[in-house]
Parts: C-alpha cells; structure tokens; sequence
C-alpha cells in the first residue's frame, strides 16, 4: 500500500463577510492523492474546488481541517512552510495571461525559481537549466528572450508549466488549465502534460469543469457540488456507472460530438436551477433544490460519502442511483 | 568560442528592445498632439541648456540698472522689450527657464521615488503595520491645501528657490504614494505574483521586481503631467515672493513685478506669462502619449 | 436547395485591419447564407475571424478595421452601403448581437427594466406608451423563462447571476421581434449546466418565433445540439459548409477532421497530439490555401492558388483541393 501523497481531512475555508455570515467555499472535503495519480476534482464555478487547490498550496489558512502532504501537516499557508515544501508542491493556475509577468522575459520567469531554491550557482548554469526547462515542455530555447505578449495562449501554458517544473516537484496541482485555450491547443498542452506525468513519475490533482476531460487524462474522479464532495469513483467506473443525480445532470448536459458517446450519456437529465450561493447552503442535501429524485429525508439530513459498488466508488446521496 | 545559444543570449535583448521601441514610437505618434508636445517640450529643453549662451545681454540676469534704456516697447534690439530698470525680458526669460525646469526636474527627482517605494510597500503589504503608518501619514500631507502647506514652509524657511523647491517636494510625494498604493494593491492579487509568493520569492522581489514594473506607465504619464504643475506652483510661489530672490530671474517674479505696469507696459507681463504656458501646455500634451506608449503588447 | 431565399447572404466579405506592423488581411473573402428562422452555426479557433465577421455584419468594427471588399445582403439590401437611417433600421428591427461576456454587455448603472425599456423605446418609436412598454419588457423576460419578471425588472445587473444576465440579454436581443440574432460565444462564461438551458432556449425562441439564428462559438459540441447547418471557419474565410449530422458524420476539410481529433470524447477515445503548427500569422499569409502548411495531406498544388467551395454533396461544400466529389464525378 503506498502511502498518499496528499491527504486532505475534513477541510473548511470560509471567507467571513460580515459577522456570523461567510461565504462557505469548501465546506468539509477529504481526499487523498495516491502515488503517480491523476486526481480530476471536477465541479461548476462556485463549488468550491479552486478554493480547496488554493487551500493545498498554501494561498489560503485552511478554516478547519488538515492538509497533509508526504506525511508532513502543512495545513497553514505558504509563508509559514519550509522552502523544501513550497518547491515539492506547485501550482499551475487556469490564465498564463495573468500568471506570467508581461514585464518580465521568459528567461526572468524561469530563473526565478532556480536562484531561490538554489538550484543554479553560475551564470551559465542557470542559463543551461532555464533551456533543459523549456525543453522539457518541447518549446524551443529561443523563447527565452520572449515577453509573454509575444507568445500564443499554448505557449505561455507551457512556459507556466516549465516555470512549476523548476524546483522539481513531487506534486503539480492544475487549475483548469486548458480551459483557456482552444481545443487544437489544448490538445498538445495535455498531450505534453500527460507525457511528463509519466516521464517524471509526478502526481497531479487536476481542476477542471470538464468532464470529457478527466475521461482522457485521470485515474480518479471527484465532483463537488456547493463545497463538498458528492462522488468519487475510478474514471472508468465514474463514466459507466455514475450514482449521484448532479454527476447525471452533469453528463447530460455536455455537448458532445459524436452518436457513440451521445449514447454513453445517462438519460437526459435536464439541467434546471443554477448552482446557490455558498453563504446560503440549502439545508440537509445541497443539491435537493435541483434533484429531480429529492424525496423528504433529502431535505432534512446530509448524506455522507459512503461505499458503493466495491469500495472505491463514494456517493453522497440518500437515493444513490442505480447503473 | 561562442555556442549559438549563448550568442542568442547576447544579441536577443538588444533586437527585442529595438523592435519594443520601434513599436512604443508607432503607439505614441498615432497622437498627433502628443508629438506636437514632445516637440515643443524639446524645444523648451534645449532653450534652457543653451539660454544663457545665445542670450542677448547675459550681464541682465543679474543685478543691474539702466535707466536711459527702461520701459522699452519690443524691438529689434530688444525683442521683448525690457524692464522698469531696462533690462532686455528677452535675456531674463532665457535664464529664468533654466531654474522653472530645474524646479521640474528636482521636485520630482525626490518626489516619485519617495512616493512610489512608499506606495509599493504599502500597496503589497496590506494590512501591515507599515501600510497603517505610511498611509495615514499620507492622508495628513494629502488633507491639507497643497498650496497653503507650500506658502508655510517656504515662508517659515528663508525664501529662495532651494527653500520653494523643498516645500514643493514636500506636498507632492504623497501623490505618488495614493497612486502606486491603488495599483500594488490590486496587483498584489495577479497571479503572477501569487505565483511568486508559492515559490519563496522575497517581498522585496515581488514589490520591486513583479509589482513596480507593471505600475511605469500610469507613473510615467503623471510625472509627465505634474511637470507642467510643478512648475506653475513653482511660478505662483515666486510669484508671491516666495521663490528665486530679486534680482535673479524667475518666470513668477517677473510676472509679479510687470503687473505693476499693466497694462500700458504689458510686454513685461506677457511674455513670461507666454513662457510658462509654453512649458506647461506641452507637458500636459505629451502626457496623453506617454500612456499609449506603455499600452505594451497589444496589437494595434 | 434555394427552398427559401436567404434572409441574410454574406458575399465575399473582406476586412482587413491597420497595425503596427502593416495590414492584416483578417476576413479573406467570408460567404454565407443564413435562411430566415434557420439555426446556422459558426466555428472557428480564436482568431479565425469569427468575431469579425459578426461585427462586420453588425457595422460596428473598430476605427483600424477597413472593409476590403464584398457584401452584405440582408433581406436583399447591402448593409455596408446603407445610409445612417437605413442602418439604424437594420439594427432596430432587422438583426441583433448577443455579446459573449453578459456583465460586459449590460451597464450596471441602470436598472434591467431600464435597459429593457431603452432597447424597446429605439426599436419600437417613441409612440408606445411607458406602461405598455413595460408589459412588453415583462413578456420578453417570461419568454426567456426568468422567473418573477417584476422583480428582475427593477434589479440591477450585478445581483442577478451569470445565467440570468445572459438571458437578459438573449431578451433585449429578441423580445422586440427582430429577423436575425447573431449570438458571439452566448454560452463560453458560464458552466455546462447553465450553457445547456441558455442553448435550449435559443433554440425554443427560434422554433416559436421563426427567428434566424447565427451560433459563433468554438465549441463543435454546442454547434451538433443546437445548429441545423454549419459553416467552418479558418484564417479568414470559410472552409467547409453543411447540414450539421452529415458534418458530424463525414467530416471532409482536413480542418475539420482534425479539429474532431483534438476533441476530448466522453467515450475516452485518445485525443490526437493537437495540430501541429498554430494560426498563420495574417500580415504573411500562406499562400494558396492557408491551412496548406498545417495539412497532412497538402501537395505542391495547394499553394498555388486559393481552393473554390465546391458543392461535393448536396449541401455539403468544402473548399479543399484534396477533397474528391462524392457520387463519382471525380475530376
């Protein structure tokens, strides 16, 4: 058995806005990352799941609960972690735009984790790493010179991606970050991703709000509904057999492009109501307001994850669905 | 030996800024009025420079009388005419512009970097002791007048140009601070620097090396802006006496002291009223295009 | 299959836009046919002109853009000659844009009803009354099925959700009966969820009304569930235009199929490697067909000149010198 990566127990974060109200943005989430994963932690916007990535790395002081990383409790935010810490876990955030300096060449960008960490003494060096780094994501070492305005929204993915890859982390945590891009460019970036995950034996804990995404790229899936998680599953299992009612209404409503997979959808579930705000969670099941299956204990008492089928698949759901 | 890698290395920058200037001038000339500023500001600069050497009768910026010549309409010998004490305006404004631009110059030169390294600190660390102490100490220059602050320290202080330029610094840094602290502060929330902050990048390296460099454009556009202010606050204090000393030159003195003599006398007002305008319309001109001159990467 | 005559014909459409770096010759001769209540899907990557061809439709492109050449026939008149009163017609009643970013769209200084009643104000004359404007201004929000029209009539933008917003604007588009709407991207902000409700209703409105609808959108997925008919776009002008199952089915421009390929497929198939090479640069164009240097199965011929769209099954045109005619009538 090896032991987790990652394992996140219980996590809350709420951001207070006045007093005894606050936004509850992940409102009691475990899981774990196992060796060489791929975790898709899949959800709409206002679930909660950049809010728990944010959590892991560090950008935010968890409310309540524990992120353990490699044994290590690191359940506080980054300044207060040890630099070995902060170079084993990096993020990947959803814009390059935004996430690359457009004052700063890609050369400044990639030697900045090089010289903290220490990893590089002389000049040479560093140059020599910077282009071991833009090679590894297959982008050629003229792009050094590059301000961030003068590349296309792939390649300033591919720079962001380099720029995790400096300190040589154990664990990359992705923050859509396809969603961006177009599909022709998408491609290659998770080709590329998919391609180093194996290369370099990383684990990943991928964010995303598209499902056929996870079916290409993740070991495991996890959706999140109103800051909690409502079905984890292997990919394989989630696609076939999902059980939670929001999990249909979500494959349902995918645009899909072929007859094949039109039939692999669960019966059309329609999409009705819209995602409420996190400072007013419905009482017992969250998603009972939209669940076309809510009966009377759905509006009283939370489900709790519990097994189904075997042991690996979870479910949140008081009338988990049959396959 | 060089390996290709490394001559990319060398030679890259050099043609990547050439190909930044190239397209910084396109973005800048698209203004027309803009270009007619820069122009004239160029002008009033060389003016300046080189003012006390084609001056007609340097020996008129000091103290000096000549009665027989006082009162003189513009003319060929003295295209401005000249002064009560028959001094060529001429030769006085071509001195006195060298000490408003100085004024310019200084200021700011004590000013922007106060303001902005303030406004830096205080902007990224929210919440800080330090943004509570810098700001409130800002708030206070910034409560009271600028112009009734400037009066009372030049007017304590002996009043000369040293002493008007002081207490102009001294109202005008907090300016720079309210300014950057606006920007750092929602820079701060960029991924860029979140991005920094995961990896252990230094507060002193995300403030001046992630944050200052995104916040050039709006701070190039307001010293350009606050030349133009600078020096009529500059000409308004010499003006009510509190600047450059008689019988040095200023363009506020010699405002002040012709007015006496409107308007049958009014080449002695005028002209240094027209010197001023010429240097502060331009600034404010050029000011429009410095903005766009910034506006870096986009496609246009 | 001329059943019907166009309501809206794009022909030749060439606009080109002044830069830094010389002219950008952005819409490389864009023709297209929209039938009055047709459902027309157009797709495209970012920067291939889609959002272009909307505003150069709509006469709002910006002070850099020059219109080259071509034109644009609504209803059998050319907008680009139109006259300012002409034009404010055409906008008026004739065709309306539903922009991809609903906070963008909507001024958050006025409330829905207000903006509602503007839109119906310019379209309808002065003469309606307050009152009967405002009851024109509810039905269009029960037309776009939001809930409680007397209270999001006098809320602002900002306290209506993402969703809603978007179906504000789906009802200032249409809730005063024009011919046309032109949707740029109306569901890429907003979740799967919401995007499925924002599409199904267009697609509602359009079978009720019998409005015409041009879908711009990047997403080949939306286009297969709402669209009848589709035109691909690539660097500028069309590559391949038909009925949307048989696009699906038999995708023939190499565009196309490789474009499927990068798809990720709820079935799991792998997703190919992308293609190779990104949009061409449009101050150089390639030349002769300007997706020749990308294709796989370009030859010496395709740089020659620009591929023709040929008809090479009923409704089924494709501009690709490497695309045979189907049914034997191979040259």
């Amino acid at each position: 058995m090896n032991q987790p990566v990652l394992e996140v127990r219980e996590l809350k974060k709420h951001f207070p806005i006045r007093k005894n109200v606050a936004v509850r943005a992940v409102d009691g989430v475990s899981f774990e990352l196992r060796e060489g994963e791929i975790l898709g932690l899949v959800g709409e916007s206002g679930s909660g799941k950049s809010t728990v990535a944010y959590t892991v790395v560090g950008m935010y002081r968890p409310t309540a609960g524990q992120v353990i990383f490699r044994g290590e409790d690191v359940s506080r935010e980054a300044a207060r972690r040890n630099l070995g810490q902060k170079g084993q876990m990096q993020i990947v955030f959803q814009d390059p735009g935004s996430s690359l300096n457009p004052r700063r060449t890609v050369r400044q960008i990639l030697r900045l984790p090089l010289m903290i960490h220490g990893l590089a003494k002389t000049e040479s060096e560093k140059e020599e790493k910077a282009v071991d780094l833009l090679r590894r994501v297959e982008l050629p070492e003229e792009y050094l010179d590059k301000y961030p305005s003068g590349m296309g929204g792939g390649e300033r993915q591919l720079v962001a991606i380099a720029r995790a890859l400096a300190t040589s982390p154990s664990l990359i945590i992705f923050d859509e970050p396809t969603s961006a891009l177009d599909v022709s460019v998408q491609a290659k970036v998770i080709n590329r991703l998919v391609e180093l995950h194996r290369r370099l034996n990383l684990s990943y804990l991928f964010i995303t709000h598209d499902l056929s995404l996870m079916r290409n790229v993740s070991s495991r899936v996890a959706i999140m509904y109103l800051g909690v998680i409502c079905e984890v599953a292997e990919t394989k299992a989630f696609f076939t057999a999902p059980r939670h009612p929001y999990t249909h209404m979500l494959l349902s409503s995918i645009p899909v492009v072929s007859d094949l997979e039109e039939e692999l959808k669960p019966r059309k579930v329609p999409s009705v109501g819209e995602i409420p705000s996190p400072v007013n969670i419905p009482r017992g099941c969250r998603f009972h307001p939209r669940c076309p299956e809510a009966v009377q204990q759905c509006r009283e008492a939370e489900p709790q994850l519990r097994p189904v089928a075997g042991g690996t698949h979870l479910v949140a759901c008081h009338r988990a669905l049959p396959d | 030996m060089t390996s290709p890698s490394l001559m990319a290395h060398k030679t890259g920058p050099t043609v990547q800024r050439r190909d930044v200037l190239r397209r910084a001038w396109y973005n800048f000339s698209r203004n027309r009025l803009s270009v007619v500023g820069l122009v004239i500001v160029l002008l009033v600069v060389l003016l300046a420079v080189i003012g006390p050497y084609i001056a007609p009768y340097p020996g008129h910026a000091k103290a000096f009388v000549d009665f027989r010549n006082s009162n003189q309409r513009p003319s060929v010998r003295h295209w401005f005419g000249t002064d009560y004490i028959g001094r060529d305006i001429l030769s006085r404004i071509l001195f006195a512009l060298r000490s408003a631009l100085l004024m310019g110059v200084l200021v700011l030169a004590i000013a922007v970097p106060v303001g902005v390294v303030s406004g830096v600190v205080a902007g990224y660390l929210r919440g800080s002791l330090a943004e509570m102490v810098i700001m409130r100490v800002t708030d206070i220059f910034l409560a009271i007048p600028a112009m009734v602050l400037a009066l009372a320290i030049a007017s304590v202080l002996a009043p000369n140009l040293r002493n008007a330029m002081l207490a102009v610094t001294v109202m005008w840094w907090p300016w720079y601070t309210r300014l950057v602290y606006g920007l750092a502060s929602s820079l701060r929330n960029e991924y860029f620097v979140r991005a920094a902050e995961l990896t252990g990048a230094s507060a002193g390296h995300i403030m001046f090396r992630e944050i200052l460099p995104n916040c050039l454009a709006p701070i190039m556009t307001k010293i350009t802006l606050d030349m133009a202010w600078v020096i009529m606050i500059g000409a308004s204090l010499s003006f009510v006496g509190l600047g450059e000393q008689p019988p040095i030159p200023s363009l506020g003195n010699m405002v002040s002291d012709g007015a006496k003599y409107m308007p049958d006398q009014w080449w002695m007002t005028v002209f240094p009223a027209i010197a001023i305008m010429l240097i502060v319309l331009p600034f404010n001109l050029l000011g429009d295009g410095i903005r766009d001159l910034f506006a870096m990467g986009e496609e246009r | 299959m001329a059943t019907a005559e166009p309501l809206l014909d794009v022909r030749d459409l060439r606009v080109s836009f002044r830069v830094f770096r010389g002219t950008l010759s952005v819409l490389d001769g864009v023709t297209l046919a929209v039938r009055p209540g047709e459902r027309v899907g157009l797709i495209g990557e970012t920067g291939c002109g889609k959002t272009t061809t909307l505003r150069a439709i709509m006469r709002i492109l910006p002070r850099e853009a020059r219109v080259g050449g071509g034109q644009v026939l609504f209803a059998g008149r050319d907008v680009l000659s139109m006259n300012a009163g002409d034009l404010s017609a055409f906008r008026r009643k004739g065709a309306s844009l539903v922009f991809q970013d609903p906070t963008a769209a909507l001024n958050p200084v006025f409330t829905v009803g207000q903006l509602l009643d503007e839109v119906i104000k310019y379209s309808q004359g002065r003469a309606m009354p307050a009152k009967e404007r405002r009851a024109v201004a509810a039905a269009a929000l029960r037309d776009v099925a939001l809930p409680d029209p007397a209270r999001i009539l006098n809320s602002y933008p900002f306290q209506l959700s993402g969703g809603m917003r978007q179906r504000v604007c789906i009802a200032m588009a249409i809730g005063v009966n024009r011919e046309l709407i032109l949707a740029d991207e109306p569901g890429t902000s907003l979740d799967v969820t919401i995007q499925d409700q924002i599409l199904r209703l267009i697609s509602d409105l359009v079978a009720k009304r019998n409005v015409a609808v041009v879908l711009v959108t990047h997403s080949l997925g939306v286009v297969r569930e709402t669209t009848d008919r589709v035109y691909v776009m690539y660097a500028g002008s069309i590559v391949e235009s038909a009925p949307v199952k048989e696009l699906f089915r038999a995708p023939l421009h190499p565009y196309t199929v490789a474009l499927l390929e990068c798809i990720p497929k709820l079935s799991g198939e792998r997703i190919s490697q992308g293609i190779p090479g990104s949009m061409p640069d449009y101050l150089h164009p390639p030349r002769g067909c300007r997706y020749q240097p990308r294709c796989p199965r370009a030859e010496e011929g395709c740089a020659a000149g620009r591929p023709p769209m040929r008809e090479v099954a009923p409704g089924h045109s494709v501009a690709c010198y490497r695309v045979a005619a189907q049914g034997g009538e191979d040259r």
